[in-house]
Parts: C-alpha cells; structure tokens; sequence
C-alpha cells in the first residue's frame, strides 16, 4: 500500500481483557520518543480494540500516547489474529500512519506478518534500535540475523506504514509528565466479524513465575555451572535477584524456557547481570547487553562474554561462587 | 490429509563467520542444513500421514543446491518435493518470498500448511504467518503440539509466554510450529539409496502468476540498508583470580555500584 497523506506513528496495545502488556507501554514510550526528534513532531496513536475505559486512556497516555483510536467491540477482548488482522488493517486504510509498532510477543509475531501482507507493506521483525532517516519519516531499523551474527539495518522507503515488531525489554517504559489526557476517538466498524479459530481451553502456565525481564539483578547459569544450579540459587537468593540461564541448559532441559535470556528467550535490562560460565554468543549477549552492569566469570580467558563485561574474571565460577556463597553467609 | 510443508535451507548458523575487515558474511564452505524448526514441521507432516493418512509435499525457494535439502527429506519420507528457483526471486524480502511461496502452493488443494516457526538466519518468523494471509486461510503461529485431526478439524496447543491455548482450527489451515511439536527420526540407509534420487519438481517465475514488480529485491517492501557486526564494546581487563580473591573483587564491586547486597 502506498499514499503520502497520512502522517501519525500507531502504536499496537497488547492487552488481556484489559491487562496491558508491558512491552505496549515500552513502545508508545519509545513512539514518543521518536516523534518529538521529527522536525513536524506528530501524534503517537495507541490502537486500542476491545472494551475502553478512563482508566486505560489516562495510563496510555502517561507513556506517551498522543490519542488513541478505538474499536470497542466486546468480540474484540479476547486477541484472535482473524479478527485483529481485519479490523487493524481497515483502520490502516482509513487513518494512513506512518509507521505502526507491536510488540514482538507470540501474539504480536503472529499478527503483525498477516496484517503486513493484507496490506502490503514491508514489516522488520525485532528491532533493537529504530531511528529516523534524516527528518523524513522513514525509520531505519536495526535488527539481529544470523543469531544476533549479523545486524542489518532495514528501511521501507515507499510503503506504508512502515512496521516492525519489537520484543519486550528492548526500550523502557517511561512516564510523560502530561498536563492533559490524549485525546480519543472511536473507529466505527460495524460489520460482522468472523473467526473460524475458537479457542478451546486456556491453562496458566507455571504458577511460580519467575520474572526474570523484570529483575533488578540477575545472576545467569551457562553451561560452566550446569552441576552447581543450587549454588547459583543460593548466590542469587542472597543478593536478591532472580536466576536466569542461557539457551544451552535450556536446551539441555535442565532450566526451563522462562529462565532464557537471549535471542530466542527474554531480553532483560537489570541494574546488575552476573553470568556464571557463559561464553556470551552473541545470541545470549544479545539479550543481556543492555544491563546497567555486567559481572562475567569464565574459565576461558577469550570467551565473548568478556567483551560486553564491565568486570570480567577468569577463573572457576563453581569455585568461584561457592566463596561468594561463604562470604554472603559470613 | 494433504500436507504442504514449507522449508528452507540454511546456512549453519554456529559455523558463520564474518569478515573483521568488512562485515560481510563468509559463506564459503559454510555447511548448510534444513532449518531446524522446518525439519520439525516434516516429522510433524509424517507423524500426521502416518495417523491419518494422505500425501506430504515440501516446498522451498532457494538456489539450485537447495535439490539436495529435499533429497534429505524424501529419504526421511516426504512424498514430492518442489524447489522454486529463479534468478528472479533473488533478494526477495518475507513479503515477497510469502507471495512466490503462496502462488505455488495455490496450484494445489492442501488441508493443511505447515511451516517451521523460524528460520535460524533471519529469524523473523514472518513467511508462514504472511503465506496463510496471501492463501486467505487461518493461521495460528507457535504451535507446540496437534491434538488431533477430526472432520477437518485440527486440534492444536499453542504457547504463549505465559499460558497454553487449545484452539480449534477448521482447514485448510497453516501452522507455525515450535521445536517441541516434533522430534525428527533418524534416516536410515535403506530410505537414503532407496528414495533419495526420486524426481524434483522444479519451478520458475514462469511458472507462476506472479509479476516481476512484486518479487526479488524490486518486489520487496522493506529494504537492507547496511549490514555490520555489532562492534563489541570495549574490552574490559579482565582479571585472573584465585575463587576467594575473586569473590571479594566481586563483591567489592557490587557494593561500589550500589549495594545491591
């Protein structure tokens, strides 16, 4: 799809019945931010399907958006990639943004393709970094490939809306000192909406969450410590923070996916990153780089980790962190 | 139950290595293989056939070496193979390559789609979900498990962050499976002489109703501006400790940024 008039960057909420998810609000911040840096700063527009309150404009607006577009439909609570893809894609063809941002969640990986190919424009999966290409609107995109081996930077010069997934934790979710509340209004669609996928069941999973993405301080097991897991537990209880893992013993099965950081697992920004026998392919760095500080231990004096390590020491984390475990405990 | 699989070749991503000097990838003599998420997808399509019968078909676009991919995968079993191959799709991003895929596909009645949930060198997971909208048929994406296959009727586990949905879903249908769905078999040397010189079909731009403005870098919506390495930051110094030495650095460290302790 091509045309010029249309102006606004969208910025897709992800939300269960009404519970936003965090990695919408990272990105109208991240919106806003972009937007206040074009020469003719323009609207940041939070899509919002489903049932609307005052609640949820105040909080869109706290992180930076401008005004919101709503489709309130109560068929429309419940994500279903159907009925999003259609609804989505004809406010596309009625409000022409710029660009259109979704979080590069399961659900958002599963939506934003179809609606990039309904009305065909150019989608950049996982941005890390977005910035604009001189002061026109098009975004230059920053993504990993190869397994974080590579980065390319990645432009849609001539369709509309220029759109890109971006995973939770990669930008931060900041409040706007607002003096007023966005502005709102309401996309009428009437039709009939149909979806041929009915959802069956839904079960939680593990009941025990670890919320590693929200962590102040990691401590995070590589393959160096796979037969010392309680150490690196008890290190990390001690310190307050959480347990996190790379692919390898997730992989291996002895740490569950929840636990990954990396490329293919969570990204995550604590205050402090210690990882304990991690030799840091970038498809793990790429999901840790962005800490506050980093702590590396290796044995091998050449491992990657090193180079993203604000201190970095050579030696046996198993002994290593079994003193570490003596010396909290004194 | 008609199965089309869509598969990709790649290149073994923990072998790549890179140029220092000019960031580019050096892809000779870098091994390739199937994309891991697609060889689950085949396992999937042969556990599948196995239950309820039918036919498999894998599709992949690629160079002419992608022929011995769908050699590897008619000896595990699959029943035809096509390669789309032409000068002409070169650079296609996942919006283009989605439309050659789907204009394949559309040449035959498939119930099901099955497709890998990425791929290891691009990893956008973008194709399948793109080639079920130019196909005008429902996807549903990170599929961890088929339930079952009931008049037409597929029954899937999807994983999401942080809860498992069961879904329904009437075909034809595609789906995007996760590593768990599948563990791919071993060949055996019977299957590999027996199968694996059985005809390719193979496909051009001509053979497709596609046009030329919609493929190949032309095609392609978005566009690579560059490419680099990261540059890794900095180099730190790096200290060599004895474990209790280490552990004071540490934690001597720690309470200078802050005290987290």
């Amino acid at each position: 799809m091509k045309y010029t008039d249309g102006n606004n960057c969208f910025v897709y909420i992800d939300h269960d019945e009404g519970t936003i998810n965090q990695v919408s609000l990272e990105l109208l911040t991240e919106a806003k931010h972009l937007m206040k840096r074009l020469k003719a700063p323009e609207k940041v527009v939070a899509i919002w399907l489903g049932t609307f309150t005052d609640d949820i404009l105040k909080m869109l607006g706290d992180y930076g958006a401008d005004h919101i577009i709503t489709c309130e439909r109560e068929d429309l609570n419940q994500y279903d990639v159907m009925k999003h893809t259609t609804v989505i894609s004809e406010m596309i063809d009625a409000y022409h943004p710029q660009s259109m941002l979704i979080g590069g969640t399961v659900k958002g990986r599963e939506l934003a393709p179809r609606i990039s190919a309904r009305v065909h424009t150019g989608l950049t999966a996982d941005a890390t970094q977005i910035d604009l290409d001189g002061e026109t609107h098009h975004l230059a995109i920053t993504r990993p490939a190869f397994g974080g081996n590579l980065y390319a930077t990645i432009i849609t010069p001539d369709h509309f809306p220029q759109m890109a997934t971006i995973r939770p934790g990669v930008f931060e979710a900041k409040t706007f000192g607002h003096t007023s509340l966005p502005t709102q209004e309401t996309f009428q669609y009437d039709k009939a909406l149909h979806s041929p996928i009915e959802v069956m069941a839904i079960e939680e999973k593990d009941t025990k969450r670890t919320n590693i993405a929200d962590a102040k301080l990691i401590v995070s097991a590589g393959r160096g410590v796979k037969n010392c897991l309680n150490l690196v537990s008890d290190v990390a209880a001690h310190l307050n923070g959480e347990v996190a893992s790379s692919r390898a013993l997730v992989d291996g099965g002895i740490m569950s996916k929840n636990h990954q950081v990396g490329q293919t697992g969570h990204t995550v920004r604590p205050s402090l990153y210690i990882a304990c026998g991690i030799s840091g392919a970038v498809q793990h760095t790429a999901g840790m780089d962005k800490s506050d500080t980093i702590i590396a231990i290796n044995t091998d004096e050449n491992a990657p980790i090193f180079d993203v390590a604000d201190l970095g020491i050579v030696g046996d984390a198993q002994a290593i962190l079994k003193q570490l475990q003596k010396q909290l405990d004194a | 139950m008609n199965i089309a699989v869509l598969v990709k070749q790649v290149p073994d991503t923990t072998e790549i290595k890179i140029d220092k000097e000019t960031g580019a990838l050096i892809r000779k003599g870098i091994p390739t293989i199937t994309n891991p998420d697609d060889l689950t997808g085949v396992e999937l399509a042969l556990q599948l056939k196995e239950t309820y019968g039918g036919n498999i078909h894998a599709f992949t676009m690629g160079p002419s070496s992608a022929k011995n991919m769908l050699r590897e995968l008619y000896a595990r079993g699959i029943d035809e193979a096509t390669l789309l191959s032409d000068k002409a799709f070169a650079g296609s991003d996942t919006w283009a390559t989605s439309h050659i895929l789907a204009s394949a596909l559309k040449k035959h009645a498939f119930d099901l789609v099955i497709a890998g949930r990425q791929a290891i060198d691009g990893d956008t997971a973008q194709v399948g979900p793109q080639v079920a909208e130019f196909l005008k048929i429902p996807h549903v994406s990170y599929v961890d498990r088929v339930i079952d296959y009931n008049d037409g009727m597929l029954k899937v586990k999807k994983n999401e962050e942080h809860r498992m949905l069961t879904l329904n879903l009437p075909t034809p249908a595609l789906i995007t499976v996760l590593d768990e769905a599948a563990k791919p078999r071993y060949m055996n040397m019977f299957d590999i002489f027996r199968r694996s010189h059985l005809p390719l079909n193979q496909l051009t731009c001509d053979d497709l109703d596609v046009s030329l403005a919609d493929i190949g870098i032309k095609g392609s919506p978005t566009k690579v501006k560059k490419t680099f390495n990261k540059s890794a930051t900095q180099k730190q110094p790096k200290q060599t400790l004895n474990p209790e030495q280490a552990a004071r650095t540490i934690l001597d460290f720690i309470e200078a940024k802050g005290g987290q302790s």
